[in-house]
């Protein structure tokens, strides 16, 4: 064993005295800022971490053409944390302190970005986190470009109540935190509106749920009491396409029941013939048929650079882009790549996104959105049916759980606190 | 709004008296008011084309809600329009007589909505319940019994009287009860439609019974026997439901593990690179099926037929290049066997990864495995019946194998006894890589038929590979009728807990149940007997 033990460590350092004497030369020759990307290439996740992995890696690319940041090239540092949470931590405290990346991009599943968060906030780094998530925490390290319960989840509901007079819900998910967190808000909210309990269906399906004939006529069933109901979709990942093929084959059409999903984007109906689902809907950010010439020319270049013309772009591609661009402009700002510098630039800078409009880092490090509601084409393309009239601000603590309606975030001097409850006036609530 | 609802209900007007030449033109100006506005505007729209009456109106909404007509930005005309390669065919929307071509960019899609889509369905409920087409009366027909808009009686009436078709016709009598039910004009109009109501028997008809039954009077008491009469035939349909979802699952389980109870059962190989094997399967259908959507488009309701073969060669061969390279030197080593497989089973998800990418790939259902028929109240997904059938049909050659042919004959010697076996002059060490390739080669057939319900990704074979185990423990190891049952029994009993657990809580219970019967009887299902089994 210590045997062993002493090759391997023997061995390691040999290597890493190799690598120090590959690379030296080259840092000597060229300073570059290193950038890391956290996002599992294998394992369950790959399926949608890989994409963002290569958007990112385009992004870089564009940013060095243009000149790199500082004067300096960019340098992209990409690590594989296996879809293997506690990897994910390891892998985090590596980019940071092994390879010393200025900010790191990644993370796909709450579960992952709760592993990775002490790390950050102790080794004091910035984290970029792409994916519509549950909301309910705020951190002065992570900054969350994807959607918050109330930038996807609240107005698509809205839309189907007042659009398709919707008075029966079924909240389907799976089961892990962000259905149930999401779908505690919703049920909040629904019963705000005066949904009444019996009127609401709340179904949870194991990670990978493969088959669901029984609760596709448990839907069917609850349907067909009169009143028109849709489907609130919280299912996630692999579950998804076994789902819509038996909600197809058993005849269930958008006219009928429509079915609203917050995790189903270009990439998932990739694997889906489509033509049986039209109408079915999503909520998101940003669709791949958004009308602007800012999303033909990403599109333009993410499919020259992955070398595929079919290769479609979706949400947190968007979300990348939005990040990336903020990190650079917030850089630019302070002069310098320090972490507590560029916490203080990053809020208020405001950038492009790709669908004709401007994004801005609010205080509470969640961004300004565009919410739109997109209906499944046979093309496997959404067409956009609606488009909130304004930009929506993430809401990190939501409105709608009793808890933590009285907490709200602020990282700018002199609150600087991710959690201020407004009720005792001190910084410190629940959750953080 | 008012304004333009206003112009409506005049162009309308007009077109009701004047001559047709005059009447045509107005025509074609409501259609061509379809390209205007969004989408209440198009609503109201829809409403006045339906109102004409007119039966060429109909191609026109049906149009619409497939989403193939387009306006023209030039002169905001309305057109079909067709993609022929890089231009749009267009068609007179009327007259359905060629209209020219036009580019991307030049033409601009009209778009519906879900509200749209139900709205033009209404109102081609109405226009099309004389259509020629008896599937189109019918359709018309059942419309309206969801719609039940009231003011579709009088021409539902006039359809009934000429109608021929039975089917058709009791459609449209159980539309016409459906309308009349709430506010019957008397009281035997009233239980005649309760009666053509219950007679329907399903879910929607139980609900409008008991929202009649709400009401008062003696057509309210009839509703309210006829509904709990129902509800009590509904529950029995619905065991039946939880009993075939039983069997459908079950089928999935068996074609999952029945390689695995070669491999693992007869052999005594802890492969957990088994699901990869069916993994292989899926890929191979994919590739298949690629090529046919590339080379032979005509093919492809045969795509099937082609990838369980080749499905078979390639996992089969995949098995036998393990097996001579991992497995023959692990024999009688299970944990080391476990690790080995358990890694390679990881290889070859990134290797599928590598070459394949990590998305997900469409496998197509070809025609006669899409859809559903209704049996009685019960719905039955053609993909799941085949399923069932194929697996049955699997279960029954890897018998046949077994028991009927040289090659059966010498793997179950070569298990029993391998000195044996040896002895009598069979090639032991080939035979172990025949049976693991068989093992592997039905594995990959589970996967064609896997691909049809499920998501092709590297991850496939994970989703079965603890299944797998579970049904073949639980059924006796070394035992196919055993896996047969075991598969079924698990199959029925998670389909019976589901509805009252939900599905996280009963595939727990599923466990649960499995580990307290491993206790009291650790040899599965089907133990196996004799001196075999103790040496």
């Amino acid at each position: 064993m210590t045997r062993v033990a002493q090759t391997l460590r023997r061995a390691g350092a040999a290597l890493a005295v190799g690598s120090v004497l590959a690379f030296a030369p080259a840092a000597q020759a060229e300073e570059t800022i290193k950038v890391g990307i956290l996002h599992s290439l294998s394992g369950t996740m790959a399926i949608s971490e890989t994409t963002l992995k290569d958007a990112m890696l385009m992004l870089i690319d564009e940013q060095n053409k243009k000149g790199g940041l500082l004067g300096k090239k960019l340098e992209a540092v990409v690590v594989d944390p296996a879809s293997n949470w506690p990897l994910f931590a390891e892998k985090a405290r590596e980019l940071i302190s092994v390879n010393k990346v200025a900010a790191v991009f990644g993370c796909w599943t709450s579960v992952s970005r709760k592993s990775v968060l002490p790390v950050f906030e102790e080794l004091n780094s910035l984290l970029f986190y792409p994916v519509q998530y549950e909301g309910e925490e705020s951190s002065r390290n992570v900054f969350y470009t994807g959607a918050a319960p109330n930038q996807q989840a609240i107005p698509a509901v809205d839309y189907l109540a007042a659009q398709e007079g919707v008075e029966r819900w079924v909240l389907a998910g799976t089961d892990y935190v962000y259905p149930r967190t999401t779908n505690k808000i919703l049920e909040t909210y629904l019963k705000d509106k005066g949904v009444k309990a019996e009127d609401i269906l709340i179904n949870y399906t194991p990670f990978g749920h493969a088959d669901w004939q029984t609760i596709v006529a448990d839907i069917k069933k609850f349907a067909s009491q009169g009143k028109k109901t849709a489907v609130v979709s919280t299912i996630n990942g692999d579950a998804n396409v076994p789902f819509y093929k038996e909600l197809a084959n058993q005849g269930i059409k958008a006219e009928d029941i429509p079915v609203v999903a917050f995790s189903v984007g270009e990439e998932e109906l990739a694997g889906i013939d489509t033509a049986p689902l039209v109408g079915h809907l999503a909520a998101w950010n940003y669709f791949m048929s958004v009308e602007s010439e800012a999303n033909d020319e990403f599109i333009a270049k993410w499919q020259a650079y992955i070398k595929n013309p079919k290769r479609v772009t979706n949400d947190p591609m968007e979300a990348h882009f939005i990040g990336f661009n903020m990190w650079v402009k917030a850089v630019e700002k302070a002069g310098t790549t320090d972490p507590d510098a560029v916490i203080d630039a990053i809020v208020g800078v405001a950038v492009p996104n790709l669908s004709g409009g401007y994004a801005s880092m609010m205080p509470n490090h969640h961004i300004t959105k565009p919410v739109l509601i997109g209906e499944i084409q046979d093309n496997g393309q959404f067409e956009i049916v609606y488009e909130t009239p304004g930009l929506v601000v993430g809401d990190e603590w939501s409105d709608f759980l009793p808890d933590s309606k009285v907490l709200l975030s602020d990282w700018r001097k002199p609150l600087n606190c991710g959690n201020f409850n407004t009720a005792t006036g001190k910084c410190g609530g629940q959750g953080s | 709004m008012a304004l333009l609802a206003g112009l409506l209900a005049w162009t309308a007007a007009a077109l009701a008296q004047d001559g047709p030449k005059a009447g045509a033109e107005a025509l074609r100006a409501l259609v061509n008011a379809l390209g205007t506005g969004g989408y209440s505007q198009t609503s109201d729209q829809i409403s006045a084309l339906a109102a004409t009456g007119d039966p060429s109106v109909a191609p026109v909404l049906q149009a619409l809600a497939d989403g193939d007509l387009y306006v023209r930005e030039a002169d905001g005309a309305v057109f079909i329009a067709a993609r022929a390669g890089k231009i749009y065919r267009l068609r007179d929307p009327l007259s359905g007589q060629d209209a020219g071509e036009a580019g991307r960019k030049d033409i601009d899609k009209i778009k519906v909505n879900n509200s749209l889509r139900r709205a033009i369905r209404a109102a081609l409920g109405a226009l099309t319940l004389q259509a020629g087409d008896p599937g189109q009366r019918l359709a018309a027909a059942q419309n309206l019994f969801k719609t039940r808009d009231p003011e579709a009686l009088e021409s539902l009436d006039a359809a009934l009287a000429k109608e021929s078709d039975p089917g058709v016709r009791a459609a449209m009598a159980e539309a016409r009860a459906a309308l009349v039910l709430l506010a019957p004009p008397d009281l035997s109009a009233g239980l005649a439609a309760v009666a053509t109501i219950a007679a329907r028997g399903d879910r929607e008809a139980l609900t409008l019974l008991k929202e009649a039954a709400a009401g008062q009077g003696e057509v309210a008491a009839a509703a309210a026997r006829a509904a709990g009469d129902l509800s009590q035939i509904l529950q029995v349909w619905d065991l039946g439901q939880n009993i075939w979802y039983g069997i459908s699952l079950g089928s999935v389980l068996l074609l999952a593990a029945i390689g695995l109870s070669i491999t693992f059962g007869v052999m005594g190989v802890i492969n957990m690179a088994h699901g990869e094997m069916v993994m292989i399967g899926a890929y191979t259908t994919f590739a298949v099926q690629e090529l046919i959507r590339t080379s032979a488009p005509w093919l492809f309701d045969y795509s099937l037929t082609f990838a369980i073969p080749l499905a078979f060669l390639i996992s089969g061969t995949v098995g036998i290049a393990i097996e001579r390279s991992v497995i023959r030197w692990l024999y009688g080593r299970p944990l080391e066997t476990l690790l080995a497989t358990w890694g390679l089973s990881l290889i070859l998800q990134q290797a599928v990864r590598s070459i394949f990418g990590a998305t997900n790939r469409e496998v197509g259902n070809p025609s006669w495995m899409s859809g559903a028929f209704e049996l009685g109240q019960l719905t039955i997904t053609y993909n799941r019946m085949w399923i069932i059938a194929f697996a049955l049909f699997v279960f029954a050659l890897l018998m046949f194998v077994l028991r009927q042919t040289p090659l059966g004959l010498q793997m179950r010697a070569v298990t029993q006894n391998r000195q044996m076996a040896s002895a009598m002059g069979i090639r032991t060490p080939w035979i172990d890589a025949l049976t693991f390739g068989l093992g592997s080669g039905i594995a990959g057939i589970a996967g064609v038929a896997l691909s049809q319900i499920g998501n092709v990704s590297p991850n496939l074979g994970q989703g079965y590979i603890i299944d797998s185990f579970m049904v073949v423990v639980f059924g006796g190891v070394g035992n196919l009728w055993g896996t047969l049952v075991g598969a079924f029994s698990l199959g029925v009993a998670n389909k019976f807990l589901e509805p009252f657990a939900g599905a996280v809580l009963g595939k727990i219970l599923v466990l649960v149940l499995i580990i307290l019967f491993i206790q009291r009887y650790p040899r599965g299902l089907f133990a196996q007997k004799g001196r075999a089994v103790e040496a």
